[in-house]
């Protein structure tokens, strides 16, 4: 079939504009980028989470005990929606490796010999599982073994229950149970200082005196069992054996931390892209209007030919669908693209062994139709403007606006401008919605910028408050078991420990009404300096009240109290005392949902003599090395935290990773930025060109009227300038207030910096398509453009 | 003798801002059918303004326009379309022909919407732009161009051809190719035609010649004969 001539006009037509076809697409492109990359990232992380999960059989339910026979085992199978039991040990214990200075930390974890256990699956990347009767045979979890260079065949020392035993290493493994692998007490992950180390049932029992018994259990339940009650059926069954309460596994903590981090960028999906769309859709929107605008003369020779106004429109729909095919083209590869290596990224943090990425259809369609319709609109409006002319008023050029002799122009003002600098002052106020559409362009583009890149800001930020302002210690030593607190004087008499601050946390529910959160309790001294409360909305430190709780201020809205109201506590630890407190303070904090409470009042409340399960040191850093040869023969420390090390990791995963994402936002925000002022520039030439190139007969040289058209839009955007920048700080307000996971929230906070690299950005990118217009003025053919109508 | 269209006390007053513009003030007009009339009068007399009403393009302020037995006064968009659509071709002093088009794609984008049209290759052959289908309008002449246009609004087979200063943008060499093209479409579909000029000379290609002054026909001149295009001189 022949194509009809006014398609072919389309194809043409698209063709002939293809600068600026491909400028709009880049902003449609950008827009839906954005979204597709989000969301897929999104969605493939969520079913790879969920794959890995299931194909290894991530248990559902989890508990600890001191020590519980075998034969709890059968009662425990019985419970109604229980459909397997994997009952182990688990202990943590120090790892000595050569030439590592500082202690790390081990916890241990039973399998069967030679066989999977029938929850919690090893993915085993090297070698193979413990062998039957081998007692030293030990798998590492794979990050942990690569961070010390540990191979199959290898040795390494570890003190358990107070023996030193040498294992050999007959393979790395991955496991869905430690995603995150996170030490006792510890933040962030290090996979220098912890690692999970399996062992067979039989050796690892034996070594703990848990033969015949275990002290971790983990269910897989029925489809549709009723977790609560199992949990409940489960810590009534465990409770004479010391269990301390068994959790689901959203409370897991791998789980927990990264179901967090996938709400982090289930929050970061959905507001960034969706203000992307938002702003791309109404660039587009606006582009294509004025575009569709300077065909007005075409317009109306094809109502006058007979074609009727819907006819036209649809030309023009045919002629929009172009553009954002287009764009969507683009944006889909980009943004498939760009989920693909943002999920990588994630899925490479996290060890996935597994990875299920698809582009996600519904971001396409949502992305897709959301752009065509705003295209469709902004392209419609045009043309029916253009339609509703007679047509022998649309072929001609708009009549020439009656310039309203302005008192003030022709007096003051006028004096002092130049004859060209006239002409543009009078061009943008004769064309006001035309010069705010240019402005809101640039300003959204530039608002977009700095949304993106101050997310760099907030979280350095972030960090300088959390480990510079709030803490001060160097060392925070986690202890297995709660010490009297004479332990403060024993680590005072460590080598080079300049200062020494005993602290307890306890994990505990604060209840209030129906909410309950499971959470901890934190005990500080009342002079506490190493680690004290730290306000972060005042950047002050809180004292310590001798009774009652302070909370943080995300804790204190989710139970809905402030202060002076009660909190029900029931601490899950020691002789689980339960009691009402009141709130005595509220502080504000970036990380986590703290709970304080003085340690002597703590003590007080778990009827125990001052004690203290964790300290934190200041430590000479001259003596560091035998600061640590000594840590690592004290037999009760469990845990040691180095903040520096805390700050590296901070700074290698956390903002890496979100930097890699805004990293990603910011291109896209420049691809947006350009096509908006690459099209106004075009779009100006055209609109333009006639009276430009009179100009030009009169006599003005090419400088001249390049001084006019683009100092045209170079005013333009210098007055949008400071209107992007308020909107980016606007549109920071609006994420930092729905950036609010229980793990983290974002301070806003945008560094002055921020604004200028936004702003250079904006101009770089008006200076490039200036270069390329000006270029297409250099080359205007005077007589052609004043011969012709279009 | 037939009357193909009929306009009546036309008026039309453009109001821009302030300024109120009478480009016509009464203006009274037959086209007999199969006639060619010249219109002449002086620039801003009001002549493009009378075309356009009389073509449907635009609407007068008051007075009626009737074509065959349609009344065009008062009829609403829709209608105007089709009147445009299936009975008028337009040429207009600036070609207006489509850039993105070829010749014949431009003859072909308003075949394609016509009752019974002509194939675009022929009616390019009538203006004898034959070898020149595939030509962009850049790439071609501006009289050239305008035959193009021509071939355009004859396409269609309209029973008027309205041409708006046809020779306008063109050197007398190449308007009198264009009048040509146009005296034989005339003469050979036998289509009611109305020229557009400010060159008097063109007056006597006429069967009439109406003089169009201050918005209104001042005096109408018969000729007895009609001189042939090529006979012109200016
Ligand atoms: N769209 C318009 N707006 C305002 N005035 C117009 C418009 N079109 C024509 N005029 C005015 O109407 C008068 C007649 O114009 P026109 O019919 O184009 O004259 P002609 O074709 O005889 O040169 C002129 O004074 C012209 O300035
Ligand atoms: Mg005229």
């Amino acid at each position: 079939m022949v194509m009809r001539a006014i398609d072919r006009k389309v194809l043409r037509d698209l063709w002939h504009l293809r600068g600026q076809v491909l400028a709009i697409g880049m902003v449609v492109a950008a827009g839906i980028a954005a979204l597709i990359m989000s969301l897929s990232t999104l969605e493939a992380l969520d079913e790879t989470t969920a794959a890995y999960y299931e194909r290894y059989r991530f248990g559902d339910v989890f508990a600890w005990v001191k020590r519980a026979p075998e034969s709890v085992e059968q009662r425990i199978a019985a419970v109604p929606g229980v459909r397997t039991v994997q009952a182990r040990v688990s202990r943590f214990a120090t790892v000595d490796i050569e030439g590592f200075a500082e202690p790390v930390m081990g916890q241990f974890v039973s399998v069967p010999a030679e066989r999977q256990p029938v929850l919690n699956q090893l993915v085993l990347r090297s070698g193979r599982l413990p062998g039957e009767g081998a007692e030293d045979e030990v798998i590492l979890n794979e990050p942990f073994a690569e961070a010390h260079n540990l191979a199959s065949g290898e040795q390494i020392v570890a003190v358990i229950n107070g023996h030193r035993r040498e294992l050999r290493i007959v393979g790395t493994a991955l496991s869905p149970e430690f995603v995150y692998a996170l030490g006792p007490g510890a933040l962030m992950p290090d996979d220098r200082r912890f690692g999970i180390l399996w062992m067979s049932h039989e050796s690892l029992a034996a070594a703990y005196d848990l033969k015949g018994a275990f002290n971790s259990v983990s269910l897989g339940l029925e489809r549709g069992a009723n977790t609560a009650q199992v949990l409940q059926q489960l810590d009534r069954i465990l409770e004479p054996y010391g269990g301390v309460g068994a959790i689901a596994r959203e409370d897991q903590l791998s789980n927990w931390f990264v179901m967090n981090e996938m709400e982090q960028l289930r929050t970061m999906s959905m507001i960034l892209p969706t203000i992307f769309l938002v702003i791309s859709a109404f660039l587009t929107n606006m582009v294509l209007g004025r575009l569709v605008a300077t065909e007005r003369g075409q317009i109306g020779l094809m109502k006058a030919f007979g074609y009727s106004s819907s006819e036209v429109g649809l030309h023009y729909a045919k002629f929009v669908i172009g553009i954002v095919f287009v764009g969507s083209v683009i944006g889909i590869v980009a943004g498939t693209w760009l989920g693909r290596m943002n999920t990588q990224m994630y899925a490479d943090l996290f060890r996935f062994p597994i990875l299920l990425y698809r582009p996600s259809t519904t971001a396409i369609a949502i992305a897709v139709s959301v752009s065509l319709a705003s295209a469709l609109l902004g392209s419609v409006g045009a043309v029916r403007r253009a339609a509703r002319l007679p047509p022998a008023q649309a072929m001609n050029p708009p009549a020439p606006t009656v310039f309203h002799r302005m008192r003030a122009w022709n007096t003051r003002a006028a004096r002092w401008l130049d004859q060209g600098s006239r002409i543009i002052v009078r061009n943008i106020l004769r064309s006001p919605t035309r010069s705010t559409m240019t402005m809101l362009g640039v300003a959204a583009a530039v608002g977009l910028l700095v949304l993106a890149m101050q997310w760099n800001d907030s979280l350095n930020y972030l960090g300088q408050s959390y480990f510079f302002h709030a803490q001060h210690q160097d060392a925070t030593i986690g202890l297995a078991e709660p010490q009297s607190d004479t332990i403060v004087r024993d680590f005072e008499h460590l080598p080079g420990v300049l200062a020494v601050e005993p602290m307890r946390i306890v994990s505990a529910d604060l209840s209030v009404g129906p909410v309950t959160h499971r959470g901890s309790l934190t005990g500080l001294k009342s002079d506490a300096w190493l680690q004290p409360i730290f306000d972060d909305a005042t950047a002050r430190v809180v004292p310590v009240p001798p009774d009652g709780l302070v909370l943080g201020t995300v804790l204190a809205d989710k139970l809905g109290v402030s202060i002076g109201d009660r909190v029900w506590l029931e601490i899950l630890e020691g002789r689980r005392p339960e009691v009402a407190l009141p709130v005595v303070g509220l502080v504000e904090t970036y990380i986590a949902m703290p709970a304080f409470i003085n340690i002597d009042a703590l003590n007080r409340m778990l009827k125990e003599r001052p004690s203290a399960e964790y300290v934190n040191l200041l430590i000479d850093s001259r003596h560091e090395a035998e600061f640590y040869a000594r840590l690592k023969e004290l037999p009760m420390v469990s845990a040691v935290m180095l903040r520096q090390a805390a700050i590296d990791s901070f700074y290698n995963t956390i903002v890496e990773h979100i930097m890699v994402f805004i990293t990603l936002f910011s291109s896209l925000a420049c691809a947006l930025g350009f096509g908006v002022a690459y099209n106004s520039a075009r779009i100006a030439l055209s609109e333009r060109g006639r009276e430009l190139a009179t100009l030009r007969v009169l006599g003005f040289s090419r400088g001249e009227i390049s001084y006019i058209l683009l100092g045209e839009t170079g005013l333009l955007i210098t007055i949008a300038l400071p209107f992007g920048c308020l909107l980016g700080r606007g549109l920071s307000e609006l994420m930092a207030a729905s950036f609010n996971t229980e793990l983290f929230r974002i301070p806003l906070k945008i560094e002055p910096s921020t604004y200028g690299l936004a702003v250079i950005i904006a101009l770089a990118a008006t200076l490039i398509s200036a270069l390329i217009v000006r270029h297409r003025l250099d080359h205007l053919d005077i007589v052609e453009v004043l011969k012709t109508r279009e | 003798m037939i009357t193909t269209l009929t306009a009546r006390d036309l008026t039309k007053i453009y109001r821009t801002g302030e300024v109120e513009v009478h480009a016509l003030r009464g203006a009274n007009l037959d086209l007999y059918e199969g006639e060619l009339v010249v219109i002449l009068g002086p620039s801003g007399s009001g002549k493009s303004t009378l075309l356009n009403i009389i073509g449907g393009l635009d609407t007068p302020t008051s007075g009626s326009v009737r074509f065959r037995d349609h009344q065009l006064t008062g009829a609403d968009e829709s209608e105007l379309t089709r009147f445009r659509r299936d009975h008028v071709g337009f040429v207009f002093q600036f070609y207006n022909l489509i850039p993105s088009l070829t010749a014949e794609e431009n003859v072909a984008l308003v075949t394609e919407i016509a009752k019974r049209p002509l194939d675009p290759a022929k009616a390019l052959g009538i203006v004898g732009l034959d070898k020149r289908l595939h030509h962009f309008p850049a790439q071609l002449s501006g009289g050239e161009q305008q035959r193009v246009a021509i071939a355009r609004a004859i396409a269609k087979q309209p029973e008027i051809l309205l041409c708006d200063e046809p020779t306008g943008a063109l050197d007398s060499e190449t308007g009198i190719l264009v009048l040509e093209a146009i005296d034989q479409v005339n003469r050979e579909l036998g289509t009611t035609t109305a020229v557009i000029t400010h060159n008097t000379v063109i007056g006597s290609m006429a069967d009439r010649v109406l003089h169009v002054a201050d918005g209104v026909i001042a005096s109408i001149e018969e000729n007895a004969v009609r001189r042939a295009a090529a006979e012109l001189a200016w």
